[in-house]
């Protein structure tokens, strides 16, 4: 599945007047390759036994560097399976929306590979089974980004892009402090035997340690307030590709890697940790919906609502409980869909009007571009949490998650948190339905009156498929879940 | 008395102390500059050949106790020829003849005298190659002279230049006085154990009567010292940064790899061997030492304008990684010797060919601008020589110790594990933090090589062996980024 990614990117390597001459063939070639992944990921879920999916499976298994233990053990179950297809999906549909629109800045080519290697890293993450591995394709996935912003970005591209990458840099050194703390104490870095384990034989004092090493790193990535600040920079600065990807699956590392790595690694020091974690995570949700009411950047306020979501997903984590680390995964692919939609949108607003403050585009978008409108109205409405939408599932079950928390942790504090977090998805039903006022509707009198392009097929195709799956589990969640539930249920020892 | 010397094992510094004065005498009558350059090289060549005939062979040792002085103790030879001593010795020599590929167009470029050049670089390796070998306190310090004298005049060597004279006089105060300390050091772990072999040191430290115990302790410290200049730690690396800018660029880079390296070598012989009863006594000071090494080299790097400078502080805080596991004092210690070892090792080819790229970058550059060197310099590299920039940018990379760039990930992996392992897991923090810092300024340099250049443009095309030394450097990085085990297998055999 990585080697068709990384093959492609390789053949970027060969001089431009031998291979694919145009940067239209360029394009054309990333879309070949990323929907070949595609493919691979798709018949990955044929293959897939859904009958056992706390099990591995399609395990790869060799040594690597057996002087300090480390193998290249990769494998799927039912926690990791919808992300791989969610990048795999989102990746091609970057790919096919470049296709007619290239960002600004050319080089096409050093785009595509970048593209390529960010996907390899992705699903890396999502199938390794070895510690350092996994930190190894957790890292990979930096520089790949860092350049995306850099070249591709906005005007204060690189201001944003030097602040992603030292905060994600941050995070990950001490994810990997953390990780080998547990790594050497325990004397095993693969991952499916220290989970089986249950945290038994690491002493408490270093499962808290190794607990917060961990969830710092993994919360910057996610990221969790009060270590968000680089996100709102490089979603608002990167290109629409960039936001995409950063949204959809990026942010989803960290939360992926708190339910995988740092849950059954360290389960004493998760529960230490976890009335801090629900309190930052709810302090999250409301902070952000407040800022998203002061927005005026489109594309700044989706990264703030991007902040909320995550805090639901972390809340979710916090309580312990196997509905709250559903209501985690469940949240994590809704959001990877709908933002990710939602992103495209922003981008195909800007390209349209060169602007994406909401203010200079003024309303009446429903009247001057009735299609693309809509399309953002959906989107509007299944982020902030519509019931039959994505969204709404994974808020719900996380807060129902709050309500009967695990039985260790301080019932009265997390109905508390429920309660709070409960305001923060009115305030987030708030700042979609202001942004939906100001832009859709009302008189049309910014620069979005002005004639603009139909939807082209690129973005019809771009789309399409995130509004059919918010719409399917949305309306259906029991597929996601019934993925999901079982492997969550053996993290806790049960059956 | 009368001793069997086994030449065998000596054979790598005999042939080059031959090969050093052939050199001088073939100067001396006037032979061509080529052939004098010619000859260093092989007789580097030749001594890493017989290193590997050696490596195949056992363990052999001599200059040993002879057996009417050696009552019942252990065997005690001055020079063993290890595994562990193979090791270094073939990182040295395999560095040391990179040194001379980039030496060459230097050398007429500064008009420096080409015989003694090749014989003090030589006459240097010599120093090194026993340093690694030497198993008693006289030996060590002897080959730690053997290898410092030499260096003074190769910094001095640009006899026109004031900058070079003040370098190499801040060299040999800096060294004479850690030597001092150093010999202090040794003379009162005479005076407590009664033994300079190192394999008899041990042992009597081990039962050593407590009255005694404070001078061994100190010591053990001070002993330290003379190594802490070698390898720039904190409170000797004063003259890193100024003798890395006055003296040539090549022998800055054999500063910073060869003599390093044989730096390392010594340390860890001597705390491995020699001293591990007193863990607990050197363990944290060596932690204090590598906290504060790495932080310093990162903090002034970051406010480096100069590549040469940035080089120069960023070799000091990576002595601080390669320190940071030997604080684990006595448990564990094998482990810590093999990280330190491999870490050295990948050091020694990214660093090298940093090294490689900047003195290539340089040379045309001098007619053109008087300040050739400072960051700004860069910029745009990218499209003069796409290649020559894609190396750098991976080297620097690798330092930081991102993907694409493995070995450095691996290196710092090793590095962490260790010390995580030996249970100073603060040591782990601050080294994630500096990571990061670092990061910022590795980055900012490769950021640089592909951003247009505003001012006039050089045409850096290095001269054929510079472009040899690059791309060695870079296929030795590129091979172990894939497959990083090749040096921690070694290093985990040797040790």
């Amino acid at each position: 599945m990585m080697a068709i990614p990384l093959a492609g990117a390789l053949a970027m390597l060969v001089p431009a007047n031998r291979f694919l001459r145009t940067d239209f063939a360029v394009r054309a070639f990333g879309t070949a390759v990323s929907g070949a992944t595609l493919l691979v990921a798709v018949s990955a879920l044929t293959a897939f036994d859904f009958g056992a999916t706390s099990r591995m499976q399609l395990e790869v298994d060799r040594e690597w560097a057996s002087a300090i233990g480390l193998r290249f053990h990769l494998g799927v179950d039912g926690i990791s399976l919808p992300l791989v297809v969610l990048t795999a999906l989102l990746t091609f549909l970057c790919f096919l929306y470049t296709l007619r629109h290239p960002p600004a800045g050319g080089r096409t080519r050093l785009l595509t590979a970048l593209l390529l290697v960010l996907e390899i890293g992705l699903l890396g993450t999502f199938v390794a089974l070895d510690l350092v591995l996994f930190f190894v394709f957790f890292e990979t996935v930096l520089v790949p980004m860092y350049v995306v912003i850099m070249l591709w970005g906005g005007t204060d591209r690189r201001a944003a892009a030097t602040k992603f990458i030292l905060y994600t840099l941050l995070g990950s050194g001490l994810l990997l402090a953390g990780m080998l703390l547990v790594g050497a104490t325990a004397g095993t870095l693969d991952m499916t035997e220290l989970a089986a384990r249950h945290g038994s034989g690491l002493s408490h004092g270093v499962q808290v340690a190794a607990f917060a090493l961990m969830g710092v790193g993994f919360a910057v990535k996610a990221p969790m307030w009060p270590l968000h600040t680089w996100l709102p920079d490089a979603h608002t600065e990167a290109p629409t590709v960039g936001s995409v990807l950063l949204a959809g699956v990026l942010l989803k590392m960290g939360t992926y890697g708190l339910v995988r790595v740092a849950l059954p690694l360290a389960p004493d020091g998760a529960r230490f940790w976890a009335p801090w974690l629900g309190l930052l995570a709810v302090i999250g949700i409301v902070y952000s919906a407040l800022a998203c009411l002061a927005q005026r950047d489109l594309k700044r306020m989706i990264a703030y609502s991007s902040v909320g979501h995550m805090g639901f997903v972390l809340l979710g984590i916090a309580t312990l409980t196997p509905v709250g680390i559903n209501a985690a995964l469940f949240g994590n692919v809704a959001h990877g869909l709908v933002t990710s939609l939602l992103f495209f949108l922003a981008g195909s607003v800007k390209e349209r009007w060169g602007t994406a403050d909401m203010d200079a585009l003024g309303g009446g978008m429903l009247g001057t571009s009735p299609r693309l409108a809509s399309v953002l109205t959906f989107a509007s409405v299944a982020s902030l949490g519509l019931p039959g939408l994505a969204g709404f599932w994974g808020e719900m079950l996380a807060l129902l998650g709050a309500y009967r928390p695990h039985a260790d942790l301080p019932r009265e504090t997390f109905v508390m948190f429920m309660a709070v977090a409960a305001l923060g998805a009115v305030l987030t039903a708030a700042y979609f339905l202001r942004m939906l006022s100001k832009l859709t509707h009302g008189p049309s009198d910014g620069v979005s009156r002005g004639p603009a392009p139909a939807v082209s097929a690129q973005e019809y195709a771009a789309w399409v498929p995130l509004i059919g799956l918010t719409l399917l589990v949305g309306l259906w969640p029991k597929t996601l879940l019934d993925v999901t539930a079982d492997p969550v249920r053996a993290l806790f020892g049960g059956g | 008395m009368i001793q069997g010397i086994d030449y065998a094992a000596i054979a790598p510094p005999l042939i080059l102390a031959v090969a050093a004065l052939g050199l001088l005498l073939a100067d001396a009558f006037d032979a061509p500059r080529r052939l004098i350059s010619l000859l260093s090289g092989g007789a580097l060549v030749a001594a890493l050949v017989a290193v590997a005939a050696l490596a195949f062979g056992d363990r052999r040792a001599t200059f040993c106790l002879p057996g009417d002085l050696r009552g019942s103790g252990p065997r005690s030879c001055s020079y063993v020829a290890d595994d562990f001593t193979l090791l270094f010795q073939g990182i040295v020599l395999a560095a040391a003849v990179v040194v001379v590929l980039l030496s060459l167009q230097e050398i007429t470029d500064s008009k420096m005298p080409v015989g003694e050049y090749h014989f003090l670089l030589l006459a240097a390796v010599v120093g090194a190659l026993t340093l690694v070998a030497a198993r008693d306190l006289v030996l060590l310090v002897v080959a730690l002279e053997t290898l410092s004298l030499p260096v003074f005049a190769l910094a001095a060597l640009r006899r026109y230049d004031g900058t070079a004279s003040e370098a190499a006089l801040k060299l040999f105060l800096v060294s004479v006085v850690s030597t001092a300390i150093m010999l202090f050091g040794i003379s009162l772990v005479y005076g407590a154990t009664g033994a300079m072999h190192l394999d008899r040191i041990a042992p009597a430290l081990a039962r050593l009567p407590a009255d005694l115990d404070p001078v061994a302790a100190a010591g053990s410290v001070l002993v330290l010292a003379g190594f802490a200049f070698k390898v720039a730690a904190v409170p000797f690396h004063f003259w890193a940064p100024d003798v890395y800018q006055g003296s040539p660029p090549p022998v800055a880079a054999f500063l910073s790899v060869v003599s390093k390296a044989a730096g390392f070598a010594g340390l860890t012989i001597v705390l491995a061997l020699g001293l591990p009863s007193y863990g607990h006594v050197w363990g944290p000071v060596i932690a204090v030492l590598a906290a504060v090494t790495m932080t310093v080299g990162n903090l002034v790097a970051l406010r480096q304008r100069t590549a040469i400078r940035l080089l120069a502080w960023s070799s000091v805080a990576q002595s601080g990684y390669m320190l940071a596991p030997l604080a684990v004092g006595e448990d564990r210690l094998p482990e810590a010797v093999a990280a330190t070892t491999a870490y050295v090792a990948l050091y020694a080819v990214m660093n090298l060919g940093a090294f490689a790229v900047v003195i290539g970058f340089r040379r045309r550059a001098v007619p053109l601008s008087p300040s050739w060197d400072t960051l700004d310099d860069y910029r745009g590299l990218a499209r003069r020589s796409p290649h020559v920039a894609a190396a750098l940018a991976f080297f620097l990379i690798c330092l930081a110790g991102l993907p694409p760039g493995v070995m450095g990930l691996f290196a710092k992996v090793v590095v962490f594990r260790a010390t995580v392992a030996g249970g100073v897991t603060w040591l782990a923090v601050v080294m994630a933090i500096n990571t990061v810092i670092g990061l910022y300024y590795y980055l900012a340099w490769a950021v640089r090589l592909f951003t247009p250049a505003d001012g006039p443009s050089y045409d850096p095309a290095p001269g054929l062996p510079v472009r040899t030394a690059i791309a060695a450097a870079a296929a030795g990085a590129v091979v172990l980024s894939v497959a990083p085990q090749i040096v921690l297998q070694t290093v985990t055999q040797a040790t």
